[in-house]
């Protein structure tokens, strides 16, 4: 995977925190200049410290190259894939003696082999590892870091119990044979499920707006969907905009394999993390400046990880500006039917409603992992106005197709509309109980979170518990959290977030007991936290 | 009045707007042909016959009773974890169940000569995302791997298109039975180093697409010699591996390795599916079975964007970790497509058109070159032509899998009933026959 740039608490509180190690060559520097005056002055007043500059870089470098498991910020000796590299080279440097060495993998896969190193993902395996259970496992990591949904599998195991017999093998015209199901489909999803999924979506976003089936391509997950627009609509080494923070798994889905580049649009708290047009056209400005072509910009909308949606005026003005600079949009709504508050939820697709515009270079990604639970079925969706996207993506779509099975099973579960209401209203109610209380939970102990009404999560400032408001101190805390209060948690950093201190702490896969456990796990930290500082 | 400005109209990639996705040749065009006019024993009798998808039929009540008679893989069991774990479950390293099954379904399939750990199973949503992760993993852009003519269509799209990788022929003919040979490997990987393009690895289907053969054991020894020589990569595509007519003539390159301990294995990556063996294209079960550590986490990781859904995971992990039923299954499938590949061969004996001797697949290699008018590769496609529009039945041109030889055809046979079988021979029967008599006829 092409990694971000490497993000050492080091280099980064260079970049954010102005009393790091750039500011002190410059002391060295300026001064030095001063020094040699004269004719040679400008020559050897610029070399001098250049080569100054350079030998300290050198040293730094040779004394700070992070090795895996001594980087006090990932404690996690656990890369159980780094054992596993070092034994293969090693045998294979054994049986090809004297030859060329071990036969090569591609860049792009040497690249991805490489131990995780994001936050994210080291958080994850942690919790695999040791993973907490009430009575077994008690003192193991609690997750907080997967925005997965746990609260209303009842209600569709009921569902399927009242229902499944005759789903998976194919009712339609009384054919319960598995001949229905077991041959080649259409690579981009049955008909009537897209036309399931199609009814599906508006009913989940209030009706407010309706899908047509014929534009959609169906694939296995979301991921799939990303990356396959991505593929459509940009060439290797072309940029995507997207604001920050952002989902951290975009950085693999979007880039890996594509080649495509994303530019990070910093959103600030002061704006609740909503988009800025100043700072979406200064991104752009910056980007082509590098030489760079942005093809688009990519939002979450609802927002993963802050849990906001786009106003409706924002989501014209960024109309506006993709039509001014002949750009695509992407409008990832994967929890537009994770709604808990009041507001409501406007798709991309109503605004095209509304207008008479070019609707070309508008594409909504949406799926069922999230809003319906079933991240393990494999259900994604490309919406797209643009014909030929559809004829492209829809060719793609058989490197990811949704299996034959699990779509009969759906498609009369999704056409449920009486079950799917309950669902929606049911899981609304139970997302904001939880949400509240989390949320209750972490004001009792100071910590603040940003507005939200949707997702599975919540953004919560701890900036407060951080010793110095920097990456480094993020991340300090993080490795706390994690290793001392035993949560994972997404720090900020991971989502490339601008101001240090957020987490994203994602509640839906916790029980109301679990929550209490949670907050006072986090209390224990924050009050070493504030004894320290 | 405004004027209406022109907009120019928003940009797509390269990837988008390519042909590679090869849609437009005579393969998909014979598809297209047979959408428009599917032949039906009662309803259509005179539409066209679909002779060119390679789709396993015959064996589907075999899985009907399974299902019939063990609900517990189509359900998740009584009590709440059966069905939200399963529903949960997204984790890419695949259900430990279901690895264990397809391992011991593939050692099955090979009569145990060869050992599967489940821990070097990746899987995937179909052999087709398994070739084209692999070739994402073993190759950068610009890079080619050499794949034996005549080859699968689909490689031009699935090896190249997203990848950027390409392809060089290794050219095999007809005078030895279109086998590789040392020398044809030699000259594709000269013919790509005077383009000066890096070559990754070899990829061969075995039992062969079109050819419906198996290789060799020593050809499949040279074959490795050859890429440890030169130290590149080897996919050996075994989708086929269960439908073979015999099980004794089927060699796995995992026998070789075995055979010996292994060593230089690291460069050897399996494919396998349901699609064909177990007639499940629809499920979407592919894997990659690799010697390689970094090749296993890497496809590993990258196998998110094609992941198989969990509940189908589940449902093939209960009906292939069940010994009795897969023993039986493979043994009758087996049985039934060599009867299905008799009845072919007979009847295109009897109509004077000879095949290529086969012993596995889904389909038979025809060899219709007697009757090109010219023997080119437009000869070949006005032949195709006529077969489709005149004669109303869809078979895969040599020319669409890169045949060297103009006037091969591939004729599947098992996606359809015994009955529809005989039709389309009656058919060709009557084709020839009518040249036959054109011919005495101009002759007179």
């Amino acid at each position: 995977m092409t990694r971000p740039r490497p993000r050492t608490p080091e280099s980064e509180s260079e970049t954010r925190n102005p009393t790091g190690g750039g500011a002190t060559a410059m002391r060295l520097i300026v001064p030095l200049q001063g020094v040699v005056q004269g004719r040679g002055g400008l020559i050897l007043g610029s070399l001098i410290p250049c080569a100054l500059f350079y030998f300290f870089q050198l040293y730094l470098k040779r004394h700070r190259s992070p090795k895996p498991g001594s980087n006090p910020t990932s404690p996690s000796q656990s890369s159980s894939n780094l054992p596993d590299l070092q034994r293969s080279s090693s045998r294979s440097n054994l049986s090809s003696r004297g030859s060329i060495g071990p036969v090569q993998v591609s860049s792009r896969a040497s690249s991805i082999a490489r131990p995780n190193d994001s936050p994210y993902y080291i958080g994850l395996d942690r919790v695999s590892e040791d993973p907490y259970h009430r009575l077994d496992n008690p003192n193991g990591i609690i997750q907080l870091g997967l925005s997965e949904n746990r609260l209303c599998f009842d209600l569709i195991e009921k569902w399927l119990s009242e229902n499944t017999k005759d789903s998976v093998m194919g009712r339609d015209g009384g054919d319960l044979s598995i001949s229905g199901i077991a041959p080649y489909q259409p690579s981009d999803g049955l008909v009537e499920f897209k036309v399931a999924m199609a009814d599906f979506m508006s009913q989940v976003m209030g009706r407010a707006v309706s899908f047509d089936p014929s534009q959609m391509v169906l694939t296995a997950g979301a991921t799939p969907a990303l990356e396959i627009l991505c593929f459509c609509l940009a060439d290797p080494g072309n940029a995507f905009l997207v604001p920050t923070p952002y989902y951290p798994g975009f950085d693999r889905d979007m880039k890996w394999r594509t080649g495509v580049e994303l530019i990070p649009v910093h959103c600030r708290s002061t704006d609740n993390f909503i988009i800025s047009i100043t700072a979406l056209d200064q991104a752009f400005n910056q980007t082509r400046k590098r030489g760079i072509k942005v093809r688009g910009i990519l939002i979450s909308n609802p927002s993963n990880p802050v849990g906001n949606l786009l106003p409706r005026e924002t989501l014209y003005n960024l109309l506006d500006f993709a039509r001014e600079k002949n750009i695509h949009i992407v409008s990832d709504e994967i929890f537009a039917g994770s709604m808990y508050g009041s507001e409501e939820f406007v798709s991309m697709a109503e605004i095209l409603d509304m207008e008479d515009i070019d609707k070309n270079r508008i594409h909504i990604v949406y799926g069922l992992s999230k809003d319906l639970a079933l991240p393990g079925f494999r259900v994604g969706v490309i919406y797209s106005f643009n014909e030929s996207v559809l004829v492209a993506a829809k060719k793609l779509t058989r490197f990811s197709s949704i299996s034959a099975p699990t779509q009969r099973l759906l498609i009369s579960m999704v056409s449920d509309t009486r079950f799917i209401q309950e669902y929606i209203e049911t899981n609304k109610k139970r997302i904001r109980e939880m949400h509240d209380l989390f949320v209750e939970g972490l004001k009792q102990l100071g910590i603040k979170c940003a507005q939200s009404c949707a997702g599975l999560y919540c953004w919560a400032d701890m900036s407060g518990l951080i010793s110095s408001y920097s990456e480094k101190g993020e991340l300090e805390l993080w490795d706390k959290l994690l290793n001392i209060a035993k949560i994972n948690v997404t720090p900020g950093s991971a989502c490339h977030c601008i101001e240090p201190g957020w987490f994203r702490c994602c509640f839906t896969t916790l029980s109301q007991e679990d929550v209490v456990i949670v907050i006072e796990r986090i209390r224990k930290v924050a009050e070493t936290c504030k004894i320290s500082s | 009045m405004a004027i209406e400005i022109e907009q120019p109209s928003v940009g797509l990639s390269k990837v988008a707007v390519s042909e590679t996705h090869g849609e437009d040749s005579p393969y998909f065009a014979g598809w297209k042909a047979y959408d428009e006019n599917p032949y039906d024993e009662l309803t259509n009798p005179s539409g066209v016959i679909q002779m060119g998808l390679a789709e396993n039929q015959v064996s589907f009540d075999l899985l009907e009773a399974f299902l019939e008679t063990h609900s517990e893989a189509s359900s998740w069991g009584k009590g709440a974890s059966g069905f939200r774990e399963n529903a949960l479950f997204q984790d890419y390293h695949g259900l430990l169940s279901f690895r264990k099954a397809m391992a011991s379904f593939m050692e099955q399939i090979r009569g145990g000569r060869a050992k599967f750990d489940p821990e070097r199973v990746v899987l995937t949503a179909g052999a087709t995302a398994a070739n084209e992760l692999l070739t994402f993993i073993l190759a950068d852009p610009g890079d080619a791997l050499l794949v034996p003519t005549p080859y699968y269509p689909g490689f031009d799209r699935d090896l190249r298109w997203r990848t950027g990788v390409k392809i060089v022929p290794i050219h095999c003919d007809s005078s030895n039975n279109f086998q590789i040979t040392p020398q044809a490997l030699e000259a594709a990987y000269s013919e790509a180093e005077a383009m000066n393009i890096k070559v990754r690895g070899v990829l061969i289907t075995n039992p062969s697409n079109p050819l419906g053969a198996t290789i060799q054991r020593s050809v499949l020894e040279e074959i490795f010699d050859f890429v440890t020589r030169k130290n590149i990569h080897l996919v050996s595509d075994e989708i086929y591996s269960g439908s073979v007519f015999s099980s004794s003539e089927f060699i796995s390159i995992a026998e070789i390795l075995e055979a010996r301990q292994n060593k230089n294995s690291e460069r050897v990556h399996i494919v396998y599916s349901l699609s064909k063996d177990l007639g499940l294209p629809g499920f979407r079960v592919g894997t990659i079975y690799s010697y390689n550590d970094e090749v296993v986490t890497t496809a590993r990781r990258m196998s998110s964007f094609t992941l198989i859904s969990s509940q189908t995971q589940h449902l093939l992990a209960s009906m292939l970790s069940n010994k009795e039923f897969t023993e039986n299954y493979i043994k009758t499938n087996r049985e039934r497509l060599r009867k299905r590949y008799n009845m072919i061969i007979e009847g295109l004996r009897s109509a004077g058109i000879e095949c290529l001797k086969g012993n596995a697949g889904l389909f038979c290699w025809m060899n219709l070159s007697p009757l090109l008018e010219k023997p080119t590769r437009e000869g070949e496609l006005a032949l195709w032509n006529s077969m489709l529009h005149e004669v109303k039945l869809n078979i895969s041109p040599g020319s669409s899998c890169h045949c060297s030889e103009p006037g091969w055809f591939r004729v599947c046979f098992a996606n359809m009933s015994e009955q529809t079988l005989e039709v389309a021979l009656k058919r060709i029967h009557n084709f020839m026959e009518k040249r036959e008599r054109d011919r005495n006829l101009k002759v007179i």
